[in-house]
């Protein structure tokens, strides 16, 4: 049964904010577990059976705290920010192709246009971090501006490569390129770009960078500025920061799912569906956790040199070659 | 330019090298107790607040009511007083305050006795509502102490008259 | 490596003052630090100390020799054994009581394990700081077997009232030195753990190299001690040039670094965890028996008037405790001069200009635990 145009779209952003929502608060738990095991203890355990309800009682408690808005803070841009800051990760997640037919939005120019809403997440956090008329947050917000800039460079070199590889910008179409065993999947084809899993490497940094992840993480340097740019949000307000930062998670490796794995196609050919690509979706935000957990922070200045000296001009390098092959074969 | 790459290559080796260390942890079984579900053994000698000895031939305790105890604390958490008995004989303590709020566990007053009367007990798990649940009154938790010790070993024989 | 812009045009920079205020993730205790800003960079830190002043000095007045002992094991409550073994040396010499040497042998093998957990607290909170959390918990969990040894010796873990004048308040059992024998054996592959996860990690060493030079001249003018130091080419350690107890018969190596940035001094700390295992490992194979407490220590020490001291190397630099009697059974002044307290004084000249993130990695490896520094 299909429904209505209208319909069938609202029916699938329900089901996305839905799915943001419970990855928000059960990605938390993952990450605690993960942490936990990673430092040899056991992580959540009371609340619920193995700590799942964990989630719960912590998004309870936030729900019952009260929204302050500090005097002097900017009243209607702190309310705007976390709205602003989870938008573009539902609105993302609406163009990736989930499953065969599972796609909310089919547009000729999907990639790019989950690059530009991804854009608006760093208005996001300056509006918050400015609003907020505290010192660390302004300090958080100038840091998060340079570093977003910085790698968005590089991953959009990294996503010319792609497409030129592909030939098309539209996702669902990408992903429908890759189909057969996993080595027609896009990391693997060395014949289209030789340099194509460092490609991958740049776009998975670039990736953790934008998503103020650690090692990159300085924006929210717990140990420095406290919260960075959500130290004044309380409640709810700091729960859907909170909720937005694993939303871009879910978004970064859904793209990168998307672009590189081969999306919802199965390893073997056969029995492709949506469960392939929630399983290389958690397989990939597993790296990602385990590498916040295993690294220190980088620098600022060090991080701004990561993506200006190493990173552009590698990826610029793989765009080239990949021009030239693309010319030569 | 050749170093750089070298640099590069070197720093990317670091980051995988730590990430399958963190793997390898990920896999090896916890460190920590799960506290309150499970609890550890205390050493012998470890430190809780001191506790009164009981002297198996009187029944009492050992304590004499000397006070070098108290002289020797450095926090001034020790109260005893003591009566001497008539027809002689040593003192018998009647009151033994510890403020345990004060105590920092330092061993002055046990290495003090001279009697061997004080000892530290093993207790850690302590929680309570108000300063005053702190005030240990040493005497009683003796009486306590040994009123379930009698409860658990039977008289040797009975019909002995246990004060 | 990062200096500040200072004025652009001869104009004065816009500065702000943000409050590293008393409570704070980084300031590893109550310290607050007034820091004027421009933009990211530090002009000038201004450390205000005083808000854990517990009136050591002064309860050293009014309390017995044997009365102050618990003090000094809080102090540094990280380095407690060090800091008591200081005051017991102090009083030892004054009323001259002798040590017999079974007693030095433990006295030394307990420094040691303290000055390993303390390195080992260090490191883990350090790293903390730079952003990565899981070496403190691996840290930790190394510390917890050489706090169980010390509760199986002395009843407490973290402040240990187990020297006396004289000796040490009871004697250690087999399974002390077995449980010694078995750390020392377990260390050494968790020293390859943290060199391959910490030290070798291109992060950390962005982080660290080049970051906060502190030079020897500097070290000279502000009497920093110990791994603040030797990380700068100061080869100063008082086990050495000050020797007391039986260092003198124990070989051991003092590493000592040039180049005075932070990564030095994270190196001399490591590398100073190895060579007190090294330390504990010839004083358990040379522990002779005997009594561990000399035979006539009178109850009241009373010592003849003077000053009397005796300097320590703790895990934090030279901590040096000054008796005065008068002839009575308190002391008429106990000084206690705590390495915190002079390393913290470096922190002001060292981080100006430097980027927030960075003076806060200078901070922290300075190793400052602040009631040491306000006692």
């Amino acid at each position: 049964m299909s429904l209505p145009e209208p319909f069938r779209l609202l029916a699938f952003l329900v089901g996305l904010m839905g799915f943001v929502a419970l990855n928000a608060a059960y990605l938390v738990w993952v990450e605690r577990k993960t942490a936990g095991r990673i430092q040899r203890r056991p992580g959540p355990t009371e609340v619920g059976w193995a700590g799942l309800l964990q989630p719960v009682a912590d998004g309870l408690k936030l729900l019952s705290k009260q929204f302050i808005v500090p005097p002097g803070a900017d009243a209607l841009l702190f309310r705007l920010a976390p709205l602003l800051v989870i938008a573009p990760g539902l609105m993302g997640l609406a163009l990736m192709p989930f499953g065969e037919s599972l796609l909310a939005l089919d547009v000729n120019l999907g990639l790019l246009m989950v690059f530009a809403f991804g854009s608006i997440n760093v208005l996001a956090l300056m509006v918050g971090g400015w609003a907020s008329r505290n010192k660390y947050a302004i300090i958080s917000a100038a840091r998060v501006v340079s570093q977003d800039i910085a790698y968005e460079i590089p991953m959009l070199l990294a996503a010319l490569t792609l497409m030129m590889v592909a030939g098309t910008l539209n996702l669902s179409e990408i992903v429908a390129l890759q189909e057969g065993p996993f080595w027609r999947w896009n990391l693997f084809r060395l014949d289209l770009n030789p340099l194509m899993p460092l490609t991958f490497l740049i776009f998975y940094t670039c990736m953790l960078a934008e998503t103020n992840r650690a090692p990159f993480d300085m924006a929210e340097a717990e140990s420095e500025l406290v919260a960075g740019a959500f130290t004044e949000y309380a409640g709810m307000g700091f729960g859907v920061f909170f909720m937005a930062e694993y939303a871009n998670i879910v978004l970064g490796c859904s793209l990168m799912t998307v672009l590189f794995l081969g999306g919802w196609q199965s390893p073997f050919g056969a029995y492709s569906g949506v469960w392939w690509f929630l399983l290389k979706l958690y397989f990939l935000v597993f790296s990602v956790i385990w590498v916040r957990w295993t690294f220190p922070r980088t620098q600022f200045y060090n991080l701004l040199n990561l993506s200006w000296e190493i990173l552009i001009p590698f990826s610029l390098f793989t765009l080239i070659l990949t021009a030239a092959m693309m010319k030569v074969m | 330019m050749k170093n750089r790459l070298k640099e590069i290559a070197s720093g990317l080796g670091s980051l995988v090298t730590g990430m399958r260390l963190t793997l390898a942890q990920f896999f090896k079984k916890d460190v920590t107790v799960q506290y309150p579900h499970q609890a550890l053994e205390m050493p012998p000698r470890f430190r809780g607040h001191i506790e009164l000895v009981l002297d198996e031939d009187t029944g009492r305790a050992a304590c004499i009511a000397c006070k070098l105890c108290e002289k020797a604390c450095p926090s001034e958490c020790i109260a005893v007083e003591g009566v001497k008995p008539e027809g002689g004989g040593k003192k018998m303590v009647t009151e033994y305050q510890l403020d345990f709020t004060r105590c920092s566990l330092c061993a002055a007053c046990v290495e003090a006795c001279k009697s061997e009367a004080i000892r530290f007990s093993r207790e850690y798990n302590l929680a309570g509502r108000s300063k005053e649940d702190f005030h240990l009154d040493l005497l009683r938790r003796l009486e306590e102490q040994s009123k379930e010790h009698a409860a658990r070993t039977p008289p040797a024989d009975a019909g002995e008259a246990q004060p | 490596m990062s200096t500040a812009p200072f004025s652009r045009n001869g104009t004065p920079p816009e500065t702000f003052v943000l409050n590293l205020g008393p409570q704070h993730p980084a300031t590893h205790g109550v310290l607050r630090v007034k820091l004027t800003m421009d933009g990211e960079y530090v002009m000038r830190a201004e450390p205000v100390c005083g808000y854990v002043h517990r009136m050591h000095e002064k309860m050293g007045e009014n309390r017995t020799w044997a009365q102050f002992l618990p003090n000094t094991s809080r102090i540094d409550y990280l380095s407690a054994m060090n800091y008591t073994h200081a005051f017991v040396g102090a009083v030892e010499r004054g009323a001259g009581i002798a040590v017999p040497p079974r007693a030095e042998y433990l006295r030394v093998i307990t420094s040691e394990l303290n000055r390993i957990s303390s390195h080992l607290v260090w490191f883990g909170a350090f790293l903390l700081d730079l952003g990565g959390f899981t070496p403190l918990l691996y840290a930790f969990d190394d510390r917890e077997q050489i706090l169980d040894l010390l509760e199986g010796v002395c009843g407490a873990r973290l402040t240990y009232c187990y020297y006396r004048f004289g000796g040490l308040c009871n004697d250690v059992d087999d399974n002390f030195i077995e449980g010694t024998r078995a750390f020392v054996r377990r260390m050494q592959p968790r020293f390859k753990l943290y060199h391959q996860l910490v030290t070798e990690n291109i992060i950390l060493r962005k982080r660290l190299e080049g970051v906060g030079p502190i030079t020897a001249e500097q070290c000279r003018k502000y009497g920093a001690s110990g791994p603040v130091c030797r990380g700068s080419g100061i080869p100063y350690d008082l086990r050495r040039a000050e020797p007391y107890s039986i260092y003198p018969e124990l070989d051991f190596d003092i590493p000592v670094f040039s180049e005075g940035d932070c990564l030095a001094r994270y190196l001399v700390r490591m590398e100073e965890m190895r060579q007190s295992l090294r330390l504990i490992e010839q004083a358990l194979n040379r522990l002779p028996d005997g009594p561990v407490v000399a035979e006539k220590v009178p109850r009241t020490i009373k010592m003849a008037p003077g000053d009397y001291c005796f300097a320590v190397e703790a895990a934090r630099g030279r901590f040096a405790v000054r008796v005065v009697s008068d002839g009575t059974d308190t002391p008429y002044r106990v000084k206690l001069r705590t390495p915190s307290f002079s390393n913290l004084s470096l922190f002001e000249e060292t981080s100006a200009g430097m980027m927030l993130p960075d003076a806060l990695a200078l901070m922290g490896s300075l190793d400052l635990v602040i009631p040491d520094i306000d006692r």
